[in-house]
């Protein structure tokens, strides 16, 4: 069956690949070598493995806004259409101008930088865009990405990762115990080490014996998935999956690239496997040495043979596999192997003991020739491929994440799973790798790499130790060793094998890095999912939203509230349309929504004694249908919310608070109840949503309200319960405008009738519907203080001006910690008013200063003005402000190069007797 | 100590670079010291090296359980700024960046303190309120801060969304330009080299495990290798202080939690400056090797695991992509979670503690780093001269039960509810 | 990220959780000042076992006791507090 070749472009040249084949297969396939350049030194590159370790073959694919960087040539299938880049080079690939870094790289050790540019600060800036110019292998994306990425959440008795023959038979007996499993695989195809290493299992070719499990698994409810990475294992088995629904760069059918799951599990079975070690010689990054396993895996898998002339390099019995897939298809093979007495595997090839490679010879078009020493002897085998295998480091990463520890495998010369703090074990490769054994660098250290992508050679380790970084930590950040985007995955046992034949120690007491999340690099879309762009928060609407939302107003963004802040009539501004609402309200009447009041239902025959505690003020005085604004301290005696207190019944209570401390306010009154109350026989519902509510102020509201309920609107500070347009509403007498006020407060399920009628009523009356930024200029002039700018959880009562109504009996929270002694102090801030003498506007936010140059002494918290006569006024905290009335000082706003001359006042600046209050 | 240069580099290139010297020494305890500072970290490397250059006092050995530099400060986002609110706080943070502006130079360490502006987005007029006002109390001060119009923002960070859908629209910003980033590991390592050339012995794999009281007077450490008598033990531990502080029988305004942090793969310079929101919780910078580095708010429980929650991070990621919608591509490479000592009202706390010759810094909440150097400075003259440095004076561990606390947010004294 | 055993819910991710304070950090009413200042401004903050307040904020709401390893994160256990425990 001959199935139609796939086209694609490597920096623009027109290719074809085979189907199923990787875009390294591709390009191996069609002789191309030269995949890359190193991120320090512009070192050509070409493929090393075959898999997610891959250090050197990195492109960036798709176009627009799906352009993706640093993609993994290896871990790409290529698709009609793919369209890949080569990275790090200009103007072209093969002849890089970056290259030059090569020839100075004696001049470049590990930390170079930490030793010279030095001078100011401008100066590195200077010297730092041209580094960050040339390090970042990728182009740097511009576009918003076009892709959707979905999440999704799920459960599963056993969670298999990896689906070889060790991952396939625990996730079988698993099924056969009757557990629901799901089997992850991170390649395309299940069990992709039986496409490398075809065998028998049980009677059955290897994929059928796997395709049996894989049904048996999703027919018992569990999935199979793969093109899935394993990322990040947490506590208790919580383990975060990535899912490609699409390659890279590919426009996606349905929108949906990626799907990254949670998935809690009862068991993690790792069945990662193992990845192959290089070996460490001069010139081992050259274009055509790679990995043993790798060379195998594009011969039997893929169908290609990437070298006809190839030196296998190994310390063990993996390279003999290799060397006879080479032969099978073709090739000519020398095994150089550095073991003392032949192996076994070695009948019909040549092999040569006791040989360990020094150097590579080459350039960008790939190896020559291989220089070895052979029974202590220099021999240079010309070759145009090397596989090379120095031992397998098992995949202990997530084991590491879910806290597990590490023991030292001796004969495999690698680290293996140890103890476990979760429910998590190891299988496989991953927990019993092959024998193996090490042999340390050889050749000149300068060019024999460790680290491939970060060019960290083994002269680099060397320098770093001989400085004291000797931590393997230390090491690792001093020479960027695993730091780049395979994060170590081939270089970091070579690096701790030096370290320990230069101190003669043994690895284990070298020590190893932390494995952190992810296991392979993570789309950050992948990780946001839907909730990006205009849905990264929540948006809440009040509940008369669509009654707004059709009058046009100026939004305001408060918290996840969208409020009206003006509602503009023509062309008038912000600013013009706030003071034309605010006016009205002065001389008519306006309506405002005040849904979002954070409210409370206090009930219980101890819901007095729970309200004096929480308040600051007395509630027990009042008599039924009365109310009054009320306070809150925190336990360290300082305000943090304020509001209204109103009985509605002999032993029911509402408190509101403000739409910002909603929140806080529900959690606190919870602890309050549950905590330091647990003796009040008292309950405390948040009925914040559940009741809208609409404020009526102006001094024609008591008219407005009695037409509406057609009696008696109840005086200021009274409650009644009455009905408007057929709906039962809560009529409160209260203001924060300095007018006479109401709030209507009623099931929000009612909101459109009850907002209806009063707007009809207001109109009739000469009235006009206000926002915030009415509600604002009001109550600034007012004196009426908000929570956050005025009530900023910095100062006390007494401070704020409150302290003729703080309860002189006591009993509420706080009070024992404003025992503490500077709150004696009379220098501390205060709450005080502010006029302009010269009637220029007060910047808000700017700084009390009694000249300029003077230290800041307070603030401006809030600006107005009056509203029916003009002129600029605010709230402000100033130091010791309360004894300071009638005294001249500046609101100096350095950022918006504004100095206002003002006047320090009383606060309430409307009304100081309250006489509009009375009817 | 051998000195840095671009021409030793090029000498090296002619000898294999083989004429460098350790950067410090791998000493063993000595029986007693002067200055007994616990903790290996930027802090307490920073001490020790302040106390030997301007004080003199060289007689001092810097403790560290592990390896140094293995705490906070090469486990945070690198970010150097001293845009604060409160006027103690922009006071020490800006006596800091002084010293960050000279750092390399003094050290002869290159910490690649990079000033690309610190901007802060205002998402509303609110936003651009408490900007404006912080701006104005650091002008005040003398601390340069600039208010930018969206437009001038649009300029200086093209890669934000400026769309008016945007769920957090860009109403403009704060900047201020002399803050940045550095090298964070750098800054351990240059204060130890630093420190070791003026004779501090800095003592790696060598846990405080007790402390030597005579009367209220602390005298000695225990440590896992062996006691060491102190004229005084300086707690320069964040993140363990309480840990610590209870070995004398103390106990602390802090909570220990988690914070984490994480970088994407390497792409070419896309974001120029810090960004940081005025009402977001992630904040976003350029690594020089290209990776994006991103942080997000604590956990918010308290936690000693140096290991942080998925979902914390997703969050971040989210507001994080929000406002850079061409992030979305990139890949998260790495995380790492640090162990913060938050403390009660969000401000250090540095100098004497209840027990005589025991002195401490640490409370860094987040905000530790950028602080290094300052730190440094003004505890060891704290230590020197055995009273409070008139700047860290207002960062006393008393203050708390005294009611002067210096509370950024004026959110209280529960750090989680920050 | 943790399960958390949620004596109204059974077993929840962590995420559904809030941590509100430490045990300790409980303040009586009728404390005396000189305790209530020394309960709100310092904690214990082991490196070890402690008990800790917990809300189930996205599930049930309800306030938990929690007994919890802090380097390990080992629940050792949940107890329900509140009046809403009570049968």
């Amino acid at each position: 069956m001959n199935a139609p070749l796939i086209n694609f472009t490597f920096d623009g040249r027109a290719l074809t690949a085979k189907p199923g084949q990787t875009l390294a297969a591709a390009l191996l396939d069609q002789g191309i070598r030269l995949v890359g350049r190193s991120f320090k030194y512009h070192r050509p590159r070409g493929i090393l493995s075959a898999g997610i370790e891959e250090p050197n073959a990195l492109v960036t694919v798709g176009s627009g806004g799906r352009e993706e960087p640093n993609t993994r040539a290896t871990d790409l299938y290529v698709y009609e259409g793919l369209n890949a880049r080569s990275q790090n080079r200009w103007p072209s690939l093969s002849s890089d101008v970056g290259g030059v870094l090569s020839l100075v790289s004696k001049a470049l050790p590990a930390g170079f930088y930490y030793k010279t540019f030095f001078g100011p600060p401008k100066l590195w800036l200077f010297y730092e865009q041209f580094i960050r110019r040339a390090a970042g292998l990728g182009p740097a994306p511009t576009k918003a990405d076009p892709d959707h990425y979905a999440q999704r959440a799920a459960f599963c008795d056993v969670l298999v990762v990896g689906s070889g023959p060790a991952g396939l038979i625990a996730a079988r007996d698993a099924v056969r115990a009757g557990k629901k499993v799901f089997l992850v695989e991170q390649d395309a195809e299940l069990a992709p080490s039986l496409l490398r290493d075809p065998a028998e299992i049980e009677g059955k070719p290897g994929r059928t014996w796997a395709g049996e499990i894989a049904t048996a698994v999703r027919t018992s409810g569990g999935r199979v998935l793969t093109r899935t990475s394993a990322s990040g294992l947490w506590d208790d088995q919580f383990v975060c999956l990535s899912e490609k629904l699409i390659e890279p760069g590919q426009i996606p059918a349905n929108g949906f690239s990626q799907r990254y799951w949670h998935v809690r599990a009862g068991e993690v079975v790792l069945a990662t496997g193992a990845i192959e070690r290089p070996l460490t010689f001069a010139n081992n990054d050259l274009p055509g040495v790679m990995l043993s396993q790798a060379v195998r895996t594009y011969v039997t898998r893929f169908g290609v043979l990437p070298g006809k002339r190839v030196v296998v390099a190994t310390t063990n019995d993996d390279g003999y596999l290799t060397a006879r897939a080479l032969m099978a298809a073709g090739a000519e093979v020398v095994v150089l192997d550095s073991r003392p007495a032949p192996a076994g595997h070695s009948s019909g090839v040549e092999v040569h003991n006791l040989a360990a490679p020094v150097m590579a010879r080459g350039g960008k078009r790939g190896v020559k020739a291989l220089v070895a020493t052979v029974d202590g002897a220099e021999r240079s085998f010309a070759c145009d491929l090397v596989a090379m295998s120095g031992g397998f480091t098992p995949v202990v990463h997530l084991h590491m994440q879910a806290g597990g520890k590490l023991d030292w495998d001796q004969a495999a010369q690698a680290f293996v799973p140890g103890e476990t703090r979760q429910n998590v074990r190891t299988v496989g490769l991953a927990a019993e790798p092959q024998p193996a054994e090490t042999v340390g660098a050889a050749g000149n250290p300068k060019a024999a790499f460790v680290d491939f992508q970060n060019d960290v050679t083994v002269s680099d380790l060397d320098l770093a130790w001989r400085e004291g970084y000797r931590s393997v930590e230390h090491l690792k950040r001093y020479t960027t060793l695993g730091m780049a985007t395979d994060q170590g995955k081939t270089g970091n046992m070579a690096a701790l094998d030096r370290i320990a034949r230069r101190e003669g120690i043994t690895i284990p007491e070298a020590g190893l890095t932390t494995f952190r999340p992810p296991f392979t690099p993570v789309s950050m879309g992948a990780l946001a999912g839907l909730a990006t762009g205009e849905h990264a928060q929540p948006t809440r609407h009040p509940a008369l939203y669509d009654l707004h939302a059709a009058r046009n107003p100026i939004w305001l963004n408060a918290g996840y509230w969208k409020r009206p802040r003006a509602y503009p009539q023509g062309a008038e501004t912000l600013a013009q349309a706030g003071l034309r609402e605010a006016r009205t309200v002065r001389t008519a009447v306006g309506m405002c929504d005040v849904s979002t009041l954070a409210k409370f239902e206090v009930q219980g025959p101890d819901a007095v004694q729970f309200l004096e505690r929480v308040c600051q003020t007395t509630v027990g005085k009042l008599a039924l249908g009365r109310g009054r604004y009320t306070f809150m301290a925190r336990e360290d005696g300082l305000v943090f919310d304020d509001g209204t207190v109103w009985r509605l019944g002999d032993q029911r209570y509402l408190l509101t608070s403000s739409t910002g401390g909603a929140s806080r306010m529900a959690t606190w009154l919870s602890y309050v109840r549950g905590h330091l109350c647990a003796d009040l026989k008292v309950s405390v519902t948040c009925v914040q949503e559940h009741y809208a509510a609409i404020a009526v102020a102006g001094p024609k509201s008591a008219q407005v309200m009695a037409a509406l309920t057609r009696s008696e609107a109840p005086r200021h500070m009274s409650v009644v319960e009455s009905t408007i347009a057929g709906a039962p509403v809560l009529l409160m007498a209260a203001s924060f405008s300095g007018e006479r006020a109401f709030e209507v407060h009623f099931d929000a399920s009612q909101a459109e009738a009850v907002w209806q009628a009063i707007e009809a009523e207001v109109l009739a009356t000469g009235g006009t519907l206000y926002g915030i930024e009415a509600m604002e200029l009001l109550r600034i002039e007012k004196g009426h203080l908000v929570v956050g700018p005025d009530i900023d959880g910095r100062l006390t009562a007494e401070e704020l001006g409150l302290g003729r109504m703080v309860n002189k009996a006591g009993g509420w929270i706080g009070q024992s910690c404003l025992s503490r002694p500077d709150f004696a102090d009379k220098q501390r801030k205060q709450l005080i008013g502010l006029e302009a003498i010269d009637g220029k506007a007060i910047p808000e936010g700017s700084m009390l200063v009694r000249f300029v140059g003077a230290e800041a002494e307070g603030h401006v918290t809030a600006s107005g003005l009056r509203v029916l006569e003009g002129g600029s006024i605010a709230l402000a905290h100033l130091k010791g402000g309360q004894a300071r009335h009638g005294e001249e000082i500046y609101a100096h706003s350095p950022t918006r190069r504004q100095t206002v001359k003002v006047r320090v006042t009383s606060p309430h600046f409307y009304d100081p007797a309250g006489e509009r209050y009375r009817d | 100590m051998s000195k840095y240069s671009a021409l030793q580099l090029l000498r090296g290139a002619f000898n294999g670079q083989s004429h460098w010297q350790p950067a410090w020494r791998h000493p063993d305890p000595k029986p007693s010291y002067d200055v007994v500072i616990i903790g290996g970290g930027g802090h307490g490397l920073a001490t020790a090296y302040y106390l030997a250059k301007v004080h003199g006092i060289t007689n001092v050995a810097v403790l560290e359980k592990g390896y140094i530099g293995s705490g906070n400060v090469g486990r945070n986002t690198t970010i150097v700024r001293s845009n604060y609110r409160l006027e103690p706080l922009g006071r020490f943070y800006e006596f800091s960046l002084k010293l960050w502006e000279g750092l390399s130079d003094d050290l002869n360490y290159n910490v690649m303190f990079s000033p690309r502006g610190a901007l802060t987005l205002g998402h509303s007029d609110a936003d651009m309120i408490r900007l404006a006002e912080k701006g104005d109390a650091m002008a005040v001060q003398g601390i340069e801060a600039e208010l930018l119009t969206r437009e001038q923002v649009m300029k200086i960070e093209p890669c934000l969304d400026f769309s008016r859908q945007a769920r957090f629209p860009i109403e403009g910003a704060m900047i201020q330009w002399r803050g940045g980033t550095a090298r964070h590991d750098a800054v351990a390592w240059g204060f130890a080299r630093g420190a070791d050339s003026h004779g501090v012995d800095i003592i790696q794999q060598c846990e405080v495990t007790g402390m030597v009281m005579d009367g209220n007077r602390v005298i000695a450490v225990e440590t896992t290798r062996g006691r060491i008598n102190a004229g005084t033990v300086a707690i320069c531990a964040a993140g363990h202080s309480g840990h610590i502080a209870a070995m004398a029988g103390l106990k602390l305004p802090v909570e220990s939690q988690t914070l984490q942090a994480m970088v994407t793969e390497g792409v070419k310079p896309m974001v120029n400056t810090v960004v940081m929101t005025q009402s977001l919780h992630c904040y976003i910078s350029q690594s020089d090797k290209g990776g994006i580095v991103f942080g997000g708010d604590p956990d918010n429980w308290p936690s000693y695991a140096q290991r942080g929650q998925p979902v914390t991070m997703e969050l971040a990621i989210q507001q994080g992509l929000a406002l850079i919608p061409a992030l979305s591509r990139l890949r998260m490479l790495r995380t790492w979670a640090g162990v913060t000592d938050m403390s009660f009202d969000g401000s250090p706390i540095i100098g004497p503690t209840p027990r005589d010759g025991l002195w401490i810094d640490g409370g860094w909440c987040y905000g530790g780093f950028k602080a290094t150097p300052g730190s440094g400075y003004l505890f060891a003259d704290t230590l020197a001269n055995q009273r409070p440095h008139l700047i860290v004076e207002p960062f006393g561990l008393d203050r708390f039960e005294r009611g002067t606390p210096v509370d950024e947010n004026g959110t209280g004294p529960f750090p989680n509810h920050r | 990220m943790k399960q958390i055993p949620c004596p109204h819910c059974g077993n929840r991710a962590q995420a559904e959780f809030v941590y509100e304070r430490s045990a300790d950090s409980v303040v009586p009413l009728d404390a005396e000042p000189a305790v209530a200042i020394a309960a709100l401004f310092s904690r214990a903050n082991l490196r070890g076992t402690e008990e800790e307040l917990w809300r189930h904020a996205h599930g049930c709401g309800m306030w938990l006791l929690i007994r919890r390893d802090r380097v390990s994160h080992h629940i050792e256990w949940v107890k329900p507090i509140g009046p809403e425990a009570l049968p």
